[in-house]
């Protein structure tokens, strides 16, 4: 492109110095807010988690039976498919290995169903083997709503539309079938590395 | 009514500042030479994109304040949020002879011409202000005698947008009716408004439902959802109340 | 004498000139209906979901807050769902008037 704003420098964000930003993502040091709808605000006595779908016996936690799990605290990058990329974000939530515990499943693929209507598909081995968690903490701070309290999913190695905000369960599929943003073109699996932005890509 | 137009696709034109205007300690005026420029309706937008040197491209939206004119010309008028992204360029760093990006003109739902008559209810928060203001300035130009209310809602009076040519426009005795109401701060010996617009406020200020006012209300979200629902709990029609959020756009 | 089925089937493009007047709105003045509640109003009227660093523009009812329109641009492509409206109505600009 030819045009320059003279003087416009945007938003604080970094040029890609290291190898830890996956390609065309700049870096920021705020934390954005994205939704697609309104900013669900769940009671957390009806609060419940769930995994479902092609499972032998269907699980469900309550808010504080969630809470009561062993948790872990983890710092990751994450990289949202807008292009922004945030380093060294601190999370305290569930491992998805410790909610899929004693799950018999033949099913290959997850959706990730929320509050609000939301949903995400993945393979279910990017949930598993510490990839993946329930998380409900940011910063040390039980997460705000705004960014996808009282829980949200989070796969810090897959663009971060897949770390669904508001999360209420999973549920286990035998077919990959498309969550929200990917009927509408997004890409299947999302690995920020190959920038997997949409579908074809 | 203002049917739907058919239109062309949008192109993105390159604008020259000509002239910059403070209305305020915050907000700035934008006098823009548009080379090519269609011509607008009152209360269209238009999308500004800016382009920083390493290529980041960010774009927003803001009301034209001029009204329908043929000289290929527009003003915007741009309040600078502290920790906006791209008001305080526009409204700060933008020198006369700057050039920047824009398209439109965009929009056929917010838009009011006399032909659509009246009464006009005109409602507004800070620089929600700036499409009503083109309305205004519109019926000015065209000689229309339509009545008109403006209800404008600002933190202080030095905060008023326009204030000078509102004043104008009142003297002319024309039918239009400015009120204010100052909701932080007054100066000494104010008599006006100086609460947060409630459905009191709106009865007092509104025409009654059967006179089938036009209503336009532009500003912060949650100052335009208490206006349209307390107009509409007063019994004036939905399909006639017309809102402009401002959202969370960053600025 | 009868007409066949297959008579009364044409080719989608045959409708090139119908759509080519329809789809040239400008479209927050467009009309339409919501397919959750059923509620009618311009495309301007209802709740939109969007901000600078948004995947995509989620239209919303302003009625029951479901989903009308979505509009991603991905990579070179619009997509547009349009699974949340029952019909759209816009101005017959051919119309005599």
């Amino acid at each position: 492109m030819s045009f320059i704003s003279r003087g416009f420098k945007g938003r604080p964000r970094d040029k890609p110095r290291d190898a830890r930003v996956p390609p065309g993502q700049y870096v920021v040091h705020d934390f954005p807010v994205l939704s697609a709808g309104p900013t669900p605000h769940p009671s957390l006595d009806a609060w419940t988690f769930s995994i479902e779908g092609e499972v032998d016996t269907a699980k469900r936690w309550t808010w504080a039976e969630l809470r009561a799990l062993p948790s872990e605290t983890v710092t990751r990058d994450i990289h949202c498919v807008t292009k922004w990329s945030k380093l060294d974000t601190t999370w305290e939530g569930v491992s998805v290995d410790t909610l899929l515990d004693g799950v018999e499943t033949a099913a290959d693929y997850v959706m990730a169903f929320c509050d609000g209507g939301y949903t995400t598909n993945l393979p279910l081995e990017d949930l598993t083997g510490g990839k993946a968690w329930i998380a409900y903490a940011y910063d040390g701070k039980p997460l705000e709503s705004q960014h996808g309290g009282p829980a949200r999913l989070l796969v810090p190695h897959l663009y971060f539309w897949k770390s669904a905000k508001w999360v209420r369960g999973l549920r286990l599929m035998n077919e990959d079938t498309p969550g929200f943003w990917e009927t509408y073109g997004y890409h299947m699996y999302g690995d920020p590395w190959l920038e997997q932005r949409y579908s074809g890509d | 009514m203002v049917g739907t137009a058919l239109q062309r696709r949008l192109i993105w034109r390159t604008a020259e500042v000509v002239d910059l205007v403070d209305e305020t300690p915050r907000v700035r005026s934008l006098v823009l030479a548009v080379p090519g420029w269609p011509g607008h309706q009152a209360g269209q937008h238009v999308d500004v994109r800016l382009t920083a040197d390493d290529g980041y491209q960010t774009q927003r939206s803001y009301s034209i304040a001029s009204p329908p004119s043929t000289d290929e010309r527009l003003t915007l008028t741009i309040e600078r949020l502290d920790d906006g992204e791209v008001s305080p360029y526009l409204a700060g760093e933008l020198h006369a002879g700057d050039q920047v990006e824009l398209r439109g003109p965009i929009g056929g739902y917010f838009v009011w011409a006399p032909a659509v008559g009246g009464p006009l209810l005109l409602v507004a928060g800070g620089s929600g202000l700036c499409p009503l203001m083109a309305m205004l300035r519109l019926r000015q130009a065209a000689g229309s005698t339509v009545p008109a209310r403006l209800l404008y809602s600002s933190r202080s009076l030095d905060e008023v947008i326009y204030r000078d040519e509102l004043n104008k426009l009142v003297a002319m005795e024309n039918g239009l009716e400015v009120m204010l109401t100052l909701t932080r701060q007054q100066p000494p010996g104010w008599t006006g408004l100086h609460r947060r617009i409630d459905t009191d406020m709106l009865s007092a200020v509104a025409w009654p439902p059967a006179e089938r006012p036009w209503t336009f209300i532009c500003g912060p979200t949650p100052l335009v959802e208490t206006a349209a629902n307390a107009l509409v709990n007063l019994g004036h029609e939905p399909a006639r109340i017309k809102t402009e959020r401002f959202g969370p756009t960053g600025g | 004498m009868a007409i066949t089925e297959q008579e009364l089937r044409l080719d989608g493009n045959a409708a090139a000139g119908l759509l080519r007047d329809v789809f040239v709105h400008e479209f927050t003045s467009v009309r339409g209906a919501c397919a959750t509640c059923g509620a009618e109003g311009e495309m301007g009227a209802q709740h939109l979901y969007m901000t600078p660093l948004s995947p995509g523009a989620v239209l919303r009812c302003a009625t029951c807050g479901s989903m009308l329109m979505v509009v991603v641009r991905a990579g070179g492509r619009f997509r547009v769902g349009l699974q949340g409206l029952i019909w759209l109505e816009m101005q017959d600009e051919g119309a005599a008037s």
